[in-house]
Parts: structure tokens; sequence; C-alpha cells
């Protein structure tokens, strides 16, 4: 047996029929056309339009990372997201330092905030976990509205200003320039979503989601990485929200309030969970679609995308991404077993 | 350094777990002694995988304690307690379905050393435990299944899975609840194998009613009713023990 076992070893692994995704020629592919998209997007949408997808589409991917990955619902991350945009705009206004940098700030402090908060809610799991992280929010946005002097309360913080060094002229002339000097800060946060997601930590994530019981019993310390992933979310929750603030300009109490957790939870389970992508796309038809309602003066926008999202989730379980791929897989696998028998 | 010889690996004494004033497990005194295998046996609701929880760290003893390799770790954590060198199997086959075989056995060899906290690595990584995780397959005879997803295995390749997965911690007691649960006659003789070969210089306590597999396995027999002790020994010490055979092995008989 350890002779054929010793065979074995440097070869490559039999694996199950190949997905979508998994081979790395798709995955490239797929990477390519995604950021062609990207980059080529404020030519075909308006461009503040076009931030606010990025934005929301990073913020939807954190969600992900503990909906998707770690099997954790936050019905909390406004939290985050409005936190950064709040301290974001603090820093841009009173220091008067590049936006890249007051958005990093925002984003840790947001991760800051996390740290006890996530402490107190992984505890608990499911729809208790869900509105533990949602009483946690309802808290930091009674302490916002209440802190008229530095949040400036219900009116929020106005004249967050986009200084970037000598290209500061440039960048407040049209936000067409804007979205590609703040793109990097979102494409940066999906790779770190990317990077973790692919790592050895994503993979002791996707074990605790799977069977928590059984990653304890094979030592890990389940709450621990549960609290890193939350952690590691609100820092991207937190990206997003100070992109959001710089682009718009100000930041506002609609930035804690807990509608805005439910609609980044809303995107990414349209877009499908677990898979990154997904919340993109979910962002991208959320985000326009509201866009194109707004404008042509429809008042119940909520009515729509609550419609689209009920028949959405009740057709297809795994959202837009999730039920595509798995039909371009079932596809796939039809089609070798016809050339197969051929 | 207490001598390990002298000392049991693994001592309970007087362990108690009571659900709502229901004693699920009564004053048990245990003593596993290094190197031996340790069956425990009794009827449905006995006691045994209550007991097995305790162990691991999966439910908090009422009252009472448990000592292992000469510390108390009554009130641990699972996890904590695994790094100790307790490893444990699930009675109900518990995996991450998503997950190929070699990344199970993977996942848990990297377990203590700390590479799961690495986000910023990519998993690649994990492959630096490759050719011991498939040396771990190929002793429980599922080398060549290395790339398939758990969720599509047969019932007695999972439970050699769990088996890998076991050993992969490189336990120094090792906890099998109901290893042959389920199985056909074939895969019964096979996992009797399997855990006579693994169980070589450990110390093994396992579950399970066949007691078929306790004759073979078993160098000790706790026999548990109602939650208590209701006889120790050898497996023919207790199966002509006149308690037992009314209790137990009268009815299976």
């Amino acid at each position: 047996m350890s002779a054929q076992l010793e065979q074995r070893v440097d070869v490559e692994l039999p694996t199950e029929p190949s997905a979508v995704g998994r081979r790395p020629v798709v995955r490239w592919a797929m990477l390519v056309v995604g950021l062609i998209v990207t980059l080529a997007l404020p030519w075909f949408v308006y461009p503040p339009v076009a931030m606010d997808i990025a934005a929301w589409a990073l913020f939807a991917i954190s969600v992900d990372l503990l909906l998707g990955y770690t099997g954790l619902l936050s019905f909390g991350h406004a939290a985050f997201w409005g936190t950064s945009a709040y301290t974001t705009g603090l820093i841009a206004i009173n220091s008067g330092l590049p936006f890249p940098v007051a958005i990093l700030g925002g984003a840790v402090v947001a991760m800051l905030l996390a740290v006890p908060i996530g402490y107190l809610s992984v505890r608990r799991t499911g729809i208790y976990f869900a509105m533990v992280t949602l009483a946690f929010a309802q808290m930091i946005y009674f302490i916002a509205n209440q802190w008229r002097s530095v949040t400036g309360g219900e009116n929020g913080l106005q004249g967050i200003p986009k200084n970037l060094g000598g290209l500061t002229d440039l960048v407040n002339s049209d936000s067409f320039y804007f979205y590609y000097a703040a793109l990097p800060i979102i494409l940066i946060g999906v790779f770190i979503a990317w990077r973790t997601v692919n790592s050895p930590f994503g993979r002791v994530l996707v074990a605790i989601r799977d069977n928590p019981a059984r990653a304890r019993a094979l030592g890990y310390d389940v709450e621990r990485y549960k609290i890193m992933a939350f952690v590691l979310s609100a820092g991207l929750a937190g990206l997003a929200g100070g992109v959001f603030a710089v682009s718009h300009g100000f930041a506002s109490l609609q930035e804690l309030i807990w509608t805005t957790s439910g609609k980044v939870v809303l995107i990414t389970v349209l877009g499908g969970i677990g898979t990154l992508w997904g919340p993109v796309l979910g962002a991208a038809l959320v985000v326009s679609l509201e866009d194109q309602l707004a404008s042509s003066g429809f008042n119940g926008t909520g009515i729509i995308t609550g419609a689209i999202f009920v028949v959405i989730v009740l057709a297809f379980r795994h959202g837009i991404w999730g039920t595509a791929r798995n039909g371009i897989n079932a596809w796939l696998r039809k089609r070798r077993q016809g050339a197969r028998s051929d | 350094m207490p001598d390990a010889r002298v000392s049991p690996l693994l001592e309970t004494s007087a362990l108690t777990k009571e659900f709502r004033g229901f004693r699920a497990v009564s004053e048990v005194d245990l003593a596993v002694e290094q190197g031996t295998v340790h069956a425990l046996v009794g009827p449905n609701g006995a006691g045994k995988t209550t007991l097995f929880n305790l162990l691991t760290g999966f439910l908090t003893p009422t009252s009472g304690t448990i000592r292992f390799d000469g510390r108390d770790i009554t009130g641990q954590q699972p996890e904590q307690i695994a790094h100790l060198g307790v490893a444990r199997s699930f009675q109900i086959t518990s995996l991450f379905d998503q997950m190929s075989v070699v990344d199970h056995v993977e996942l848990a060899l990297a377990s203590p050393t700390g590479l799961g906290y690495r986000f910023w690595r990519s998993a690649g990584q994990m492959r630096r435990f490759r050719e011991r995780a498939m040396a771990l397959l190929g002793e429980v005879g599922l080398a060549d299944r290395a790339g398939a997803y758990a969720g599509s295995l047969a019932y007695g390749q999972k439970r050699a899975l769990e088996l890998a997965l076991a050993l992969a911690l490189d336990p120094k007691l090792l906890l099998l609840d109901e290893p042959t649960a389920g199985m056909g006659l074939e895969d019964v003789d096979r996992t009797i194998a399997l855990v006579k070969k693994v169980s070589a210089g450990r110390t093994v306590v396992f579950v399970d009613h066949n007691m078929h597999v306790v004759g073979s396995l078993a160098d000790t027999v706790t026999v548990l009713q109602s939650g208590k002790v209701l006889a120790q020994g050898t497996y023919d010490q207790v199966r002509t023990d006149e308690r037992v055979v009314t209790a137990y092995l009268g009815q299976a008989g």
C-alpha cells in the first residue's frame, strides 16, 4: 500500500467534474471581463451612479464574507458603513488630508468598532446573531442622531472635500475623474476579500460555516475566527462607506439607518451568496434600478425592489449569480456526457 | 510529571450531567489506562454519547471532574481539549460537504500550526500538508478518493474519513462514537481491522452497539445503564456478569 501511496503524492489529484469558476482559464476570463466592465462603467452610466454601484458592490461583498463564507447574517452592517462615512468626512473636513487617507481612517475606525460588537455577537448564531448586530447598529444610529456637535444630527455632515494633492482640481471638476481616482480603493477592498476567501483562513471559515462543531473538534477556535471575519468584513464595509461619503460630499443618518443594513443584505442575497461575483451583480442591478425609478419620478422604489427580491429568492434560491453558474455547469456536464457517448 | 503507567491517561470521578433534572450521566468513575482500547456499551439512552460530549468539552459537567494526561480538563472548551491531544469522531457522520476529502485532512493537519489565521496567504499553502494527508488517507483506504467531495462519499468511506481526521490530530486519546453504526457486515470487519491498526500504541475509547466489534477490539469494557456504571472489566468478565446479562446482553441475545 505504501508504494502505491508514494506514487500518488505528487500526482495531480482526480477531481470532481470541473465547474465554472474552478477552472483557472474561466476564472481569469471572468476577471478580465469584470475589470473591463468596471473600467468602462462611467462611459455608459452616469459617473456618480457608477461610483455608487462600486461602493455598494464592495459593501455587499463585505456582507457576503460573513453570510456566504462564515454563515453569519449581520443585520447591522450599516453601523460600519455609516461610521466610516462619518469618520472619513470628519477627517477630510478637519485635516484636509487626501481623501484616500481619510477613507483608510474611516475603515480603521469601523474595524475598531467591530471588535467589541463582534466579540459580543458571535456567541449567538442564526437569527439571534442578526438581532444582536441590528441592536448594536441601532445604538450607533441613536448616538449619531444625538451627537449633533460632531455629526450634524439630522442635517448630516456637509461639504466633505475631495482632496487629492495636485489632482484635487481635476477630481473636483468632474465626477467622471473622481470615479477613477476612487476605484483603486474599491478594487483593493475586493482584492482583500478575494484573498481572504482563497486563503487558509478562508478554508477554516467555510469549515465553520458547514459544521462548527466539527471545526471545534479539529481544534479550531470558532469564536475567534468569527470575530476576525467580522472585523475584516467591517473594514471592507468601512472602505465602501468612506468612498460613498466622499463621492456624495456628505454623510447622513441614511448611512446608519437599519434599512441600509437591509438593503445590503438584499443586494447580497439577490446576487447570490458565497460567490463574491454575486454581490457585484446584485449591486449593479439594485443601484441602477433605484436610479432609473427615482429619475422617472416614481416614488415606490421599495415596492419594486422588494417584489423583485421576493421573486428572485423564491425562484432562484442561489441568487442570480449562483443560479446562472449552476445552470451553466449542468449544461457543460450534459454536453461532456453527450460527447463521451458519441 | 506523574508516571503515565501508574496514573490512567483518562480518569473521571463522580462525573454527572443533568438536563433539567434528568440525569443523563450519573457519578461515573472511569479510568482508561494508557495504551488500552476501552469500550463503552449500554442500551440507547444509557448516556454514552453524553459522556463523550463531556469528555471532549462539548458539554460542561454538572459536577465531577475529568483528568486527562495528568491535568484537570473539566470545563475546558472543545478546541482546547483537542489541542491537548484528544480527538473524536462523531456518531452522526459530520463532515464539510463542500470540501474535498484531501482538503479535510489538510485542514485537520493545519489546526495545530496556526496557519488557519493567515488570511493574507494563498490557500495553496495548505498543500504543505498534502504528503502527510495522502499517507493518512492511504492508511484508512481512501487514497483513491482524495479529490472527491466529502458529500459524494459512500457511507463507509465517510466513516473512514472521520477516522482519518481524528488520526490527523495525532491524538494521545482517540474517542470513536459508534465507528460501525449503520454498516454492513463487510464494512464492519474492515473497520475493525482499521481501528485495530490505528490503535497500536494509542489509547482508544469507543462506543458501539455491536458486541462482535466490542469483543474483537476492547481490552476493557464499561457497561452503562441509565447514566450509571453497571459493570466494568474485560469483555469476558462483563459478558458473564449477571446484571449485564439481564440489562443488556439478555435483550440482544
